[in-house]
C-alpha cells in the first residue's frame, strides 16, 4: 500500500511531463450555458468538452493536446464582451468558438478583427457572415436555407396564402425578416403576420386572428417552448390548417411538450435528428453516427442539433490546423477558407474567401412528426 | 368581427388572467401581514409545477399524490424562507426585505436549475385535452379547472381576512405590528402562517398552471411581474382586487393581441395600468389610505 | 465637515480610478472597471433617489436605454456627430423622465415602484418591436466608437480614463447637491413628507428634481456604453437591470454614495469570480446576496464603518491597557 503512493506520484510527475513536451493548443469557447438561451449553449459546452477528451485520448492534433477554455455569457452581451476580452488578452487563445447567440456574435466580432484571432461562431444571423468579415466565420446553416426549404415545400402543395408567427428574440426577428422577404418574392402572399414574446404561454389570440384571414398554411418561427404553445393551441381551437415549423424545434423535447398535437406536423431539420434515417453511403452518415454515439454515451440526455454546431465548429478547426500544421490564429484562419466538402454534424462545409458559412439548403431534410417520431419526407 | 372570435379572445383572456390572478392572491397575503412584496412569489408558482412533474417522473407516484406532495413541499419551503432568510432581519427598513425576497427568488431558480436542468416540462392535463364549443369558441378543460380553482381559493382567502380571527389577526399586523403585538397577537407566528399559506396558494397555481402553460425553472420571473401588476392594479391588500386585476390584466393582452398587433399587446396593458394608476393613484379596489412608503 | 470630507474621499477615489491602470495586466481588466464605472453611475443616481428622496424606481434601466439607444441611432443611422448624438441621448432620457416623473411621483411606495417598472416594460417592448430604428432583439450593430472633441478614442485605456472620469463628475455632482439646501430638504422629507411640507418644503419639486437628476447620471452611462461597446440590445435594458441596480444602492448601504460605488462594483465584479463555479454561479450569486442583507442589514459600507468602529474601539482599548 505505501508503494501505490509513491508510485502514483512519479507516475503524475511522468504523466505531466509528456504533457508538457507538447504545449496545448489552446481553444476558447463562449457559450450560453444558463440564461434564455441555455437551449442553445448547455449541449454545445457539453459538445466541445466531450471533443477535447476524445481528441486528447487520441493524442491531440499533430501531437499537440488541446486545451477547450470555456466561458459562460448567461445570455448576456455585457458578460459576453468580458468573456470574449478574458479569451483574447488573458488566455491568449488560438480561436474561439460560439457564442451562441447572433447579438451577442455581432457584439463582440469586432474585438476578433482587431486582434487577428478566428471565431467561428455557432449563431445563424446572416448579419455574421453577410458582408464576409476576413476573422469571423458560423457553423449553422443560415435562416435563408430554412425558409427556401420550406417555401419549396408550400410549392410543391400548391399553397399560395401563407401566415407567420414569430417569437419576438433574435432567433425570430431573423427568420420573420426573411421569411417577409422570400414569401412574396416567391409569389406566395402573406396575409397575417403575427408574433409571441419568448415568455408568452398562451397564443389562443395570435392563431385566432390568423384563423380569421383563412391562410393555406401556417409557418412559426421559434425556439422551445413556444412552439410547442403554438401548436397546442392550434389543436385546442380546432384548427386544421397546416402548421409549418422552424429547424428551432428539431429535438425530441419539442415533441415530448407538444404531445399529439405535434402530430402531422411539417418542418427542416439538420439530418441529425433521424440519424438511423440517413442513407448509409451518404458522406455525413460516419459523423453524425460517432457524435451521436459519443455524446449519448457521456450525457445521459437527448442530442440536440445545436450542440452540432459547436462540433463541426470544433472539428473545421481541427481540420484548419492539420491542414496547415500550425495552430497560429492567422494560419487557422487561412487554412479554414481552404477546406471543401468537408462532412458535419450540420452539413457538409466549403469554406472560401467569399463564403464563410459553407453550407447551403441541402443541409436540410424535411420531416414530418408522425407517431411521435421524426419521418423524413424527401 | 364575429362573436366566435371575440369570444375566443374572451376565453383566453380569462385563462391567462387568472394565471397573473393566482399569482397576485399570494402576493397579497404576504403583504397583507409584513407590508413587504415578497419577490419570490413567482418561485413558489414554479415549485408548484416543477415539483409535481419531477414528483410525477422520478417517484413514479399518480399524478395527484405528486400534485399534494409538490404542495406541500412548496408550501414547507415557503416556512424555511420566513425562518432562515425574512425572521432575522424582522426589523430592517421594508426596501431590505423587499432585496432579501429578491435573493431568494434567484437561490430558489438557481437551485431548481441545478435539480431539474434547464429544460421546459408538460404537466398532463387533469381532464383530458378536447375542447368544449361555447358559441363557436374553444374552451380547454384545463382552463375550466384553473377558473374554478381560483374562485375557490379566492372566496377561501376572502372568508379568511374577513371572518376569522386569525385571518383578522395576520390583517391588523399588517396595519401596526407593535399594536398587533401589544393585544396578544403572536406577531412572527403570523409572518410564518402568511409565507406558507401564499406558497401554498402559488403551488396550487403552479399545478393547475403546468398543463396549459408549461414549466420550467424559469417561468417565475414572467409570473412575478404580471402578479404584481395585477395586483397594484386591483389595490394592493384586496385579494379580489388581485384576482379581478389578473383578470383585467390577461384580457387586456388577449384583445390587444387580437385586434391591435400581438407585438406590442404588453405594452398596451402597462399603458393602461400606467393611466389608471395616474387616475386612481391606489389601484381600482384600493383604499386610498394604504400609503406604505 | 461632512462637505470636505466627502472632497477627500472623491480626490482619493479619482486619485485610485486613474492609477488602477497601471496595475491592470490587460485589457479584460479595463473593460471590467468600465463596466463596473457604468453601473456606479447608475448607482449613484438611484442612491439619491431611494436613500435620500425615499422614491424608488424601477424603471431606471429604461432611461439607460433610451438615451443609448437615441445616441446610437443618430450617430450611425442619420450620420451626426457622436458628440452631438450623446448629447441628444443624455437630452432624450432626461426630458423623458420629466414626462414621467410628473405623473409618476404623485403615487407611492409600491404603487410607484409599478408605475416605474411599466415604464419600463413599454420602453424595452419598444427597444424590442420597433425593428428598423432599433435593430430589434438582435440588437443595434455599427455603432461609432466614443469620441472626445473629435478624437476617436480606440483603445480602451483612453475609453476607460473617459468613463472614470465621468463617474468623478456625477459623484462631484451628487455630493454638492446632497450638501446644499436640496439636500437639506432631501432628508426632510426622507423622515417625514407630511412635516416637510407643512415646513414649506416643496416636496413635488424636489422629488422631481432628484428623479430627473438620477435620469440625467443613467443616461449619460447610457450613451458611454452604447459608444463603448458600439453594439446595444434590448436585453442589457430590461426589468432585471432596474432590479441590479436597486440591488447594488441597498448593498451599498442606500444612503451612502461611495457604498452605492462599492456596491456597483461588487456586483459588476462578482460574476466574473463566479465564473469559474458555472451552474452553481446563479446559487453562489443569490446566497451572497440573502447573507449580506442579513448579516449587514446597512450595507457594505455600513458593515465597514463598524468594522472600522470596532477596531479602533479595540486599539483604543488595548493602548488603553497599555497605559496601565
Amino acid at each position: 500500500m505505501k508503494h501505490t503512493g509513491l508510485i502514483g506520484i512519479i507516475l503524475g510527475f511522468v504523466l505531466t511531463a509528456s504533457v508538457c513536451m507538447a504545449a496545448p493548443i489552446k481553444i476558447g469557447a463562449i457559450f450560453s450555458v444558463t440564461g434564455p438561451a441555455s437551449f442553445l449553449g448547455e449541449p454545445e459546452k457539453n459538445t466541445v468538452l466531450l471533443l477535447q477528451e476524445q481528441i486528447n485520448a487520441n493524442g491531440g492534433i499533430h501531437g499537440q493536446p488541446v486545451e477547450v477554455i470555456v466561458y459562460d455569457d448567461e445570455s448576456d452581451v455585457n458578460k459576453c464582451v468580458m468573456a470574449a476580452k478574458k479569451l483574447l488578452d488573458q488566455d491568449q487563445v488560438s480561436v474561439v468558438i460560439g457564442p451562441s447567440i447572433s447579438g451577442n456574435t455581432l457584439a463582440i466580432a469586432r474585438f476578433f478583427s482587431s486582434a487577428k484571432v478566428p471565431l467561428i461562431s455557432c449563431a445563424a444571423a446572416e448579419k455574421i457572415v453577410s458582408p464576409v468579415l476576413p476573422w469571423i466565420f458560423n457553423t449553422p446553416q443560415l435562416d435563408r436555407h430554412v425558409v427556401i426549404k420550406i417555401l419549396q415545400d408550400a410549392q410543391a402543395k400548391g399553397y399560395s396564402r401563407l401566415a407567420v408567427l414569430t417569437v419576438s428574440d433574435g432567433y425570430g426577428q431573423a427568420g420573420r425578416a426573411v421569411l417577409k422577404e422570400r414569401i412574396p418574392a416567391d409569389g406566395f402572399v402573406l396575409v397575417a403576420d403575427e408574433v409571441y414574446g419568448p415568455k408568452d404561454t398562451d397564443m389562443t389570440a395570435q392563431l385566432t386572428s390568423i384563423k380569421a384571414q383563412n391562410p393555406d398554411a401556417i409557418i412559426c418561427w421559434g425556439t422551445n417552448p413556444g412552439p410547442a404553445v403554438v401548436a397546442r393551441n392550434r389543436m385546442q381551437l380546432g384548427l386544421t390548417t397546416p402548421l409549418y415549423m422552424s429547424h428551432g424545434v428539431a429535438s425530441d423535447k419539442f415533441i415530448e411538450l407538444a404531445g399529439e398535437a405535434a402530430e402531422g406536423l411539417v418542418l427542416p431539420a439538420g439530418r441529425l435528428v433521424a440519424v438511423d434515417q440517413v442513407p448509409a453511403d451518404h458522406p455525413q452518415k460516419p459523423v453524425l453516427d460517432s457524435y451521436v454515439q459519443g455524446y449519448t454515451g457521456k450525457f445521459n440526455t437527448a442530442i440536440s442539433s445545436f450542440g452540432g454546431y459547436a462540433h463541426d465548429a470544433f472539428m473545421l478547426v481541427a481540420e484548419a490546423i492539420r491542414l496547415g500544421n500550425s495552430a497560429q490564429p492567422a494560419d487557422i484562419r487561412d487554412n479554414l477558407e481552404k477546406i471543401t466538402a468537408f462532412p458535419g454534424t450540420t452539413g457538409v462545409y466549403s469554406y472560401t474567401p467569399d463564403n464563410h458559412n459553407g453550407l447551403d439548403e441541402s443541409a436540410f431534410i424535411m420531416v414530418t412528426i408522425s407517431q411521435g417520431a421524426w419521418s423524413v419526407t424527401n | 368581427m364575429d362573436l366566435s372570435t371575440l369570444l375566443q379572445y374572451l376565453v383566453t383572456g380569462l385563462t391567462l388572467g387568472s394565471t397573473y390572478g393566482l399569482t397576485a392572491l399570494g402576493f397579497t397575503i404576504i403583504f397583507n401581514t409584513t407590508g413587504v412584496i415578497n419577490f419570490a412569489q413567482g418561485e413558489f408558482v414554479m415549485l408548484g409545477g416543477m415539483m409535481s412533474v419531477f414528483f410525477l417522473h422520478s417517484l413514479g407516484v399518480s399524478e395527484p399524490v405528486a400534485i399534494l406532495l409538490a404542495v406541500t413541499a412548496t408550501t414547507i419551503t415557503g416556512a424555511l424562507v420566513e425562518r432562515l432568510a425574512i425572521r432575522p432581519v424582522r426589523h430592517c427598513p421594508a426596501i431590505n426585505l423587499v432585496i432579501i425576497t429578491i435573493g431568494i427568488s434567484i437561490l430558489i431558480r438557481g437551485i431548481a436549475m441545478i435539480l431539474w436542468g434547464k429544460d421546459t416540462y408538460a404537466l398532463p392535463s387533469f381532464s383530458g385535452n378536447a375542447p368544449v364549443f361555447f358559441l363557436g369558441a374553444a374552451i380547454m378543460p384545463q382552463a375550466l379547472w384553473v377558473l374554478g380553482i381560483s374562485l375557490v381559493l379566492l372566496g377561501g382567502l376572502k372568508f379568511f381576512f374577513s371572518a376569522t380571527i386569525q385571518g383578522k389577526a395576520m390583517l391588523a399586523c399588517s396595519f401596526n405590528a407593535k399594536a398587533a403585538s401589544l393585544v396578544g397577537i403572536g406577531v412572527q407566528r403570523m409572518v410564518l402562517f402568511s409565507f406558507m399559506i401564499s406558497a401554498f396558494v402559488g403551488a396550487v397555481g403552479g399545478v393547475i398552471l403546468a398543463p396549459i402553460t408549461l414549466t420550467s425553472f424559469d417561468v417565475g420571473i414572467m409570473l412575478g411581474l404580471k402578479g404584481f401588476a395585477a395586483c397594484i392594479l386591483g389595490g394592493l391588500g384586496n385579494p379580489f382586487g388581485a384576482a379581478a386585476g389578473g383578470i383585467i390584466l390577461g384580457v387586456l393582452e388577449a384583445l390587444g393581441a387580437g385586434f391591435i398587433s400581438s407585438a406590442y399587446k404588453d405594452a398596451l396593458a402597462f399603458v393602461i395600468l400606467l393611466i389608471l394608476l395616474f387616475i386612481k393613484p391606489s389601484g381600482l379596489f384600493g383604499r386610498d389610505d394604504a400609503k406604505r412608503v | 465637515m461632512a462637505y470636505r470630507r466627502d472632497m477627500y474621499w472623491l480626490a482619493a477615489f479619482f486619485t485610485v480610478l486613474m492609477l488602477a491602470p497601471l496595475a491592470m495586466p490587460n485589457n479584460y481588466y479595463l473593460t471590467v472597471l468600465i463596466m463596473c464605472c457604468l453601473h456606479a453611475m447608475n448607482a449613484v443616481g438611484l442612491c439619491l433617489l431611494v436613500g435620500h428622496a425615499g422614491q424608488i424606481s424601477l424603471g431606471h434601466a429604461g432611461f439607460y436605454g433610451l438615451a443609448a439607444y437615441t445616441s446610437a441611432f443618430l450617430s450611425t443611422t442619420i450620420g451626426l456627430p457622436v458628440g452631438l448624438s450623446m448629447l441628444a441621448g443624455i437630452g432624450a432620457g432626461t426630458v423623458t423622465s420629466v414626462l414621467v416623473g410628473l405623473p409618476s411621483l404623485k403615487l407611492h411606495g409600491h404603487y410607484l415602484a409599478m408605475a416605474t417598472l411599466g415604464f419600463g416594460v413599454i420602453l424595452s417592448i419598444l427597444f424590442t418591436e420597433t425593428i428598423d430604428i432599433t435593430g430589434g432583439p438582435s440588437g443595434f450593430v455599427g455603432i461609432p466608437g466614443l469620441s472626445v472633441f473629435g478624437y476617436e478614442l480606440t483603445n480602451d485605456a483612453s475609453i476607460y480614463r473617459v468613463v472614470a472620469l465621468g463617474l468623478c463628475l456625477i459623484v462631484w455632482l451628487a455630493f454638492n447637491v446632497l450638501h446644499s439646501r436640496i439636500g437639506r430638504a432631501l432628508r426632510a422629507l426622507h423622515t417625514s413628507e407630511k412635516a416637510a411640507q407643512a415646513m414649506g418644503v416643496d416636496v413635488a419639486r424636489y422629488k422631481l428634481f432628484v428623479f430627473v437628476l438620477s435620469a440625467f447620471f443613467s443616461s449619460v452611462a447610457g450613451v458611454l456604453y452604447a459608444h463603448y461597446l458600439t453594439f446595444i440590445a434590448p436585453a442589457s435594458f430590461g426589468f432585471m437591470f432596474s432590479v441590479e441596480i436597486i440591488v447594488m444602492v441597498v448593498l451599498g448601504g442606500m444612503i451612502s454614495v461611495p457604498g452605492s460605488i462599492i456596491g456597483a462594483f461588487f456586483l459588476t465584479v462578482l460574476p466574473e469570480f463566479l465564473r469559474a463555479f458555472e451552474n452553481s454561479e446563479i446559487i453562489l450569486f443569490g446566497a451572497i446576496l440573502v447573507l449580506c442583507m442579513i448579516f449587514l442589514p446597512d450595507g457594505l459600507a455600513g458593515g465597514w464603518n463598524r468594522l472600522w468602529q470596532r477596531l479602533r474601539a479595540a486599539s483604543a482599548q488595548a493602548s488603553l491597557r497599555k497605559q496601565i
